[in-house]
């Protein structure tokens, strides 16, 4: 097992745990196509760890390798010190994982309370039979949740919007509730895949303002993919950089920026 | 060769020919959901009014004549001709296509963009209505349709196989006129998509509806195309079982053994509906064959369902499909 | 003016959650019950018992359980009929073996065995998916009517092969057999209709509402938030089918008293369920009782006014009700997806603030 017991305080004074995901080696195939080459990273408690690369570059499917969707053909997933074996995406989910989606994946049937107290499905354990007669435990179960609920749409500011059918929402928000309903599950890792994709600055910077507040208050460890540039130098603690499926780089912000393979990737150089 | 093998072959052949109109049906089946992405559940009744029209054109029967006489007390059945077979075609091939339209028009363009469960159940619906539609049109008397194909045993099949291995084998002519223009029109709907024009554009619209449609190709007049395709497919079929079985109701419900063949050929290919619809032919009679007895008989009602059902849980895609990758 | 919302604060996530979270509402839902248990009993008789309240109660049991699959947890089912049918032989098998054991428990038994059969056909689903599954579920449709039509021990070797219900009776009253009355029929389903219709309400709204939907929606993000496809469908499967075998029974028991497994049970069958579902609204318990309401009223107003008014000829007026029908659904898939239960809604929205909309 790996030494878990290291760790560091940023400079802004927030306190970076040990290891607490890490991927060794993966490779990933679809057919023929590499998706993913021989990729190598962790992720620390607490920290906010990015994945960037032009369009194609695999980072979607490094998230679902993460989130258990995809499961490579080479290479180990180590979670919290242990070895993930092959696992379907809701046991992955029961581990304190959870997730947003590049083109959002929200349940459009259902109010967006509903939306958000499916986010709690993991952590909630009443009975068929208890719930058919909706009595004892189903009953109190469902009030202490919606509580919980409560407590994340007053924190990301959707009031007014709850007992709204997701469908009519507006995209701004509703990438907003499925934020809730990730962080309804209170993961211990929380995925967020291009979640200011297509919002406008002010949207953008009130997700950036709630990635952070996430972070902050509940010790959220986060990665994030992002095609924001800006943003990403800015949230995270430290970036994956892909291109092509590989990795060409790792490291702070600043480091990452000083890259040459990455300049290189970014401003469109010929590849040898 | 011993007699039971004999026999089996036989009822491979016969299933073989059965077999042929399964693709039929699933053909239009086929071209629908290439061009639409609809599963189009009235393709039966479809086939089931086709024969319906064809033959009340050929008799002269008088249409809606039960209803107009129920509502103003006259008493009109038939205008009194009988017209020439090939003039009956080509009249209710004009009335599939006049369908086409009408569905067009009233149903699909209301449907654009609901999932495809929805426009699924809404062809349960046309169904419904095809078949009321269609009765109350001609009557729904079972009805015997003859357009003058040759009918009965194949005496010269009949002969050979008796000369080589001591057992006349029974075929049905019809069954073989069947086979050859299933064989025909297939041939004739592959050239029509690679070569013509409007071919091309279906292909294109099967591929990606956004993109057809930004190069001007109207969406609007390639799903005419395609039901009034479906619809004369529709009428061949109509007119092979008709001939066979006479023009009823459960018409509609042999073509939903088209279902199943697709399932095992998967959606969205030709050859695959052909191939599936000869497994599935062949399949269920040679089972009726060894096991129906043993378990009571006419297994024929749902061999296809469990074979297809069976099939597809260890091939989703079909025997021709590609493989799905899922996406989030 | 008189369909106030204002005033009617909650005060607790309890009350918040509720049924019938509208005071005006929830009166009303006492006055009907009062009205369906008080009221219809005693002056119920044979041709509105026959031809319309117990059709309808049973049919209503038979779409809240195809509702649960269809509208609840989006698994399409054109196997109706033939699970019915699971539940009559059933029901039949358990009262003939076991006379002295109450009806009531039969039907209940009937469902749980018609539940394993539905979740042995539901196990494809984990693999195909939408008119995927609805095809393959019509071969439990055609396997299951041949299973009962070719093996003699299901209808007890009678000559006929057709199966008839004893009579049997609950605290002295017969319920089932020639000499059952009228209201004692209407009681009987209504009982179990509105028990199940209770349940149905709380599986809905609660958690394992909350799967099911989230399958329906988009499977895969479902499964990736951490429902898990396998027991979230097969309970589905489960509970749907166990409405459904119950509906069965007492389709076979109560109403028909003797059934011929094609005829009372065919594909035909899955189709009216299907249809009741979806004019009445998919996705809701209510929307379960207006589409069995309707399809059951429909054709007994038709015949009424086209055979009984005008004098057609009653397979005229079949065709027309066929083409209403047809119509119907392509009507509603087209300008209402959600049924008479959105309309409904609808019109209670504008009740709301009526008469002053703005």
């Amino acid at each position: 097992m790996k030494d878990m017991t290291e760790g560091y305080t940023t400079a802004d004074g927030r306190r970076i745990g040990p290891v607490l995901m890490e991927m060794k080696n993966i490779t990933l195939r679809f057919g023929g196509v590499k998706a993913i080459t021989d990729i190598s990273f962790d992720i620390r408690e607490g920290e906010i760890r990015a994945i960037i690369g032009p369009n194609g570059a695999g980072k979607s499917s490094m998230l679902n390798v993460i989130s258990g969707f995809y499961v490579p053909q080479e290479g180990e997933v180590w979670f919290k010190g242990y070895r993930r074996g092959p696992m379907r995406p809701y046991q992955v989910a029961r581990l304190g994982i959870s997730r947003t989606f590049q083109n959002i994946a929200l349940f459009d049937g259902m109010s967006v309370l509903d939306n958000i107290m499916t986010g709690r499905l993991t952590l909630m354990k009443s009975g068929l039979l208890n719930q058919a007669l909706w009595w004892g435990r189903a009953e109190r179960e469902e009030t202490e949740h919606r509580e919980k609920v409560e407590k994340i749409i007053d924190f990301l500011e959707i009031q007014a919007i709850r007992k709204t059918p997701v469908g009519r929402l507006p995209y701004g928000l509703k990438k907003r509730v499925e934020l809730a309903r990730a962080l309804a599950a209170e993961p211990k890792l929380l995925l967020l895949d291009e979640p200011m994709a297509g919002m406008n600055v002010e949207e953008k910077e009130d997700m950036s303002r709630f990635i952070l507040d996430v972070n902050d208050e509940f010790g959220t460890t986060i990665v994030l993919i992002e095609h924001d540039m800006g943003v990403v130098m800015d949230l995270s603690d430290r970036v994956v950089v892909m291109d092509y499926g590989k990795k060409i780089g790792d490291g702070t912000p600043d480091e990452v920026r000083s890259n040459p393979d990455v300049i290189n990737a970014y401003l469109g150089v010929a590849h040898d | 060769m011993p007699d039971q093998l004999l026999y089996a072959t036989e009822a491979a052949l016969n299933g073989l020919m059965a077999g042929v109109l399964y693709s039929l049906v699933a053909l239009g089946f086929v071209l629908i959901f290439k061009a639409s992405g609809i599963f189009n559940y009235a393709q039966g009744v479809l086939a089931l009014f086709a024969a319906l029209t064809l033959v009340g054109f050929q008799n002269g029967q008088v249409p809606f004549a039960h209803l107009i006489n129920a509502v103003f007390g006259t008493d009109l059945h038939h205008f009194g001709w009988q017209l020439p077979a090939l003039v009956a075609i080509v009249l209710t091939a004009g009335v599939m296509v006049a369908l086409a339209i009408v569905i067009e028009r009233y149903v699909l363009k209301h449907l654009v963009n609901q999932p495809p469960i929805i426009l699924f159940m809404a062809t349960i619906g046309m169904a419904y209505f095809l078949e009321g539609f269609g009765d109350i049109m001609w009557g729904a008397d079972i009805k015997k349709l003859d357009v003058g194909l040759p009918q009965g045993l194949n005496e010269t099949i009949d002969a050979v196989t008796f000369e080589a291995f001591g057992y006349g084998f029974f075929i049905d002519n019809l069954d073989i006129v069947a086979s050859v223009v299933a064989a025909l029109l297939v041939i004739s709907l592959t050239l029509f998509s690679q070569y013509s024009k409007q071919g091309r554009a279906l292909r294109a619209v099967a591929d990606d509806h956004q993109a057809a449609l930004s190069v001007g190709i109207s969406l609007r007049f390639i799903w005419v195309l395609v039901w009034s395709i479906a619809g004369f497919v529709a009428l061949v079929a109509g007119i092979m079982w008709g001939s066979k079985s006479g023009v009823q109701f459960s018409l509609s419900l042999i073509a939903l053994k088209a279902l199943p063949v697709l399932m095992l050929g998967g959606f969205t290919s030709i050859p695959g509906a052909i191939v599936g619809g000869l497994i599935i032919g062949m399949g269920e009679k040679l089972f009726e064959f060894f096991i129906g007895p043993m378990i009571g008989g006419a297994t024929e009602n749902w061999f296809a369902y469990v074979l297809a059902l069976l099939f597809l849980v260890f091939r989703p895609q079909g025997l021709f499909g590609e493989k799905i990758i899922e996406r989030v | 003016m008189f369909y106030r919302e204002a005033g009617d604060f909650k005060t607790s996530y309890a009350d918040d959650s509720q049924t019938f979270p509208i005071r005006f509402d929830r009166l009303r839902y006492y006055a009907v019950v009062a009205v369906a248990f008080g009221v219809i009993p005693f002056v119920i008789n044979d041709y509105w018992a026959n031809a319309v309240f117990v059709p309808f109660l049973i049919y209503a049991i038979a779409a809240i359980g195809l509702n649960i699959l269809t509208g609840y947890c989006g698994q399409v089912s054109l196997g109706t009929g033939g699970f019915m049918a699971v539940g009559a032989y059933a029901c039949y098998k358990l009262m003939t073996a076991f006379p002295e054991v109450s009806i009531l428990i039969h039907v209940l038994l009937a469902g749980g065995i018609t539940a394993m059969v539905g979740v042995l056909f539901g196990l494809p689903s984990l693999r195909i998916k939408g008119f995927y599954l609805a095809v393959a579920t019509l071969a439990a449709q055609f396997f299951l009517v041949w299973l009962f039509n070719k093996v003699p021990w299901f209808y007890n070797y009678s000559a006929s092969g057709q199966i008839s219900a004893p009579e049997r009776t609950i605290l002295g009253h017969p319920v089932t057999g020639a000499a059952t009355t009228a209201s004692a029929k209407y009681l009987f389903c209504l009982v179990i209709l509105f028990a199940l219709a209770w349940l149905a309400r709380n599986l809905t709204r609660g958690t394992v509402g909350r799967k099911w939907m989230a399958i329906r929606d988009m499977d895969i993000a479902a499964e990736i938030i951490g429902v898990n496809p396998l027991t979230t469908k097969l309970s589905a499967f489960a509970i749907s089918s166990f409405y459904i075998g119950v509906a069965g029974a007492l389709f076979f028991a109560v109403y028909l008293g003797a059934a011929e497994v094609g005829e009372a049970f065919g594909i035909q069958k899955s189709f009216l369920i299907l249809f009741m579902i979806i004019i009445g609204g998919l996705g809701s318990i209510f929307g379960s009782f207006a589409g069995a309401a309707f399809m059951v009223l429909m054709p007994v107003l038709l015949k009424n006014i086209l055979v009984g008014q005008f004098g057609w000829a009653t397979d005229l007026a079949a065709h027309v009700e066929l083409m209403i029908v047809g119509a119907l659904i392509v009507i509603f898939l087209i300008a209402e997806p959600h049924g008479m239960a959105q309309l409904w809604r609808l019109a209670k929205e504008k009740l709301r603030l009526w008469p002053f909309p703005h």
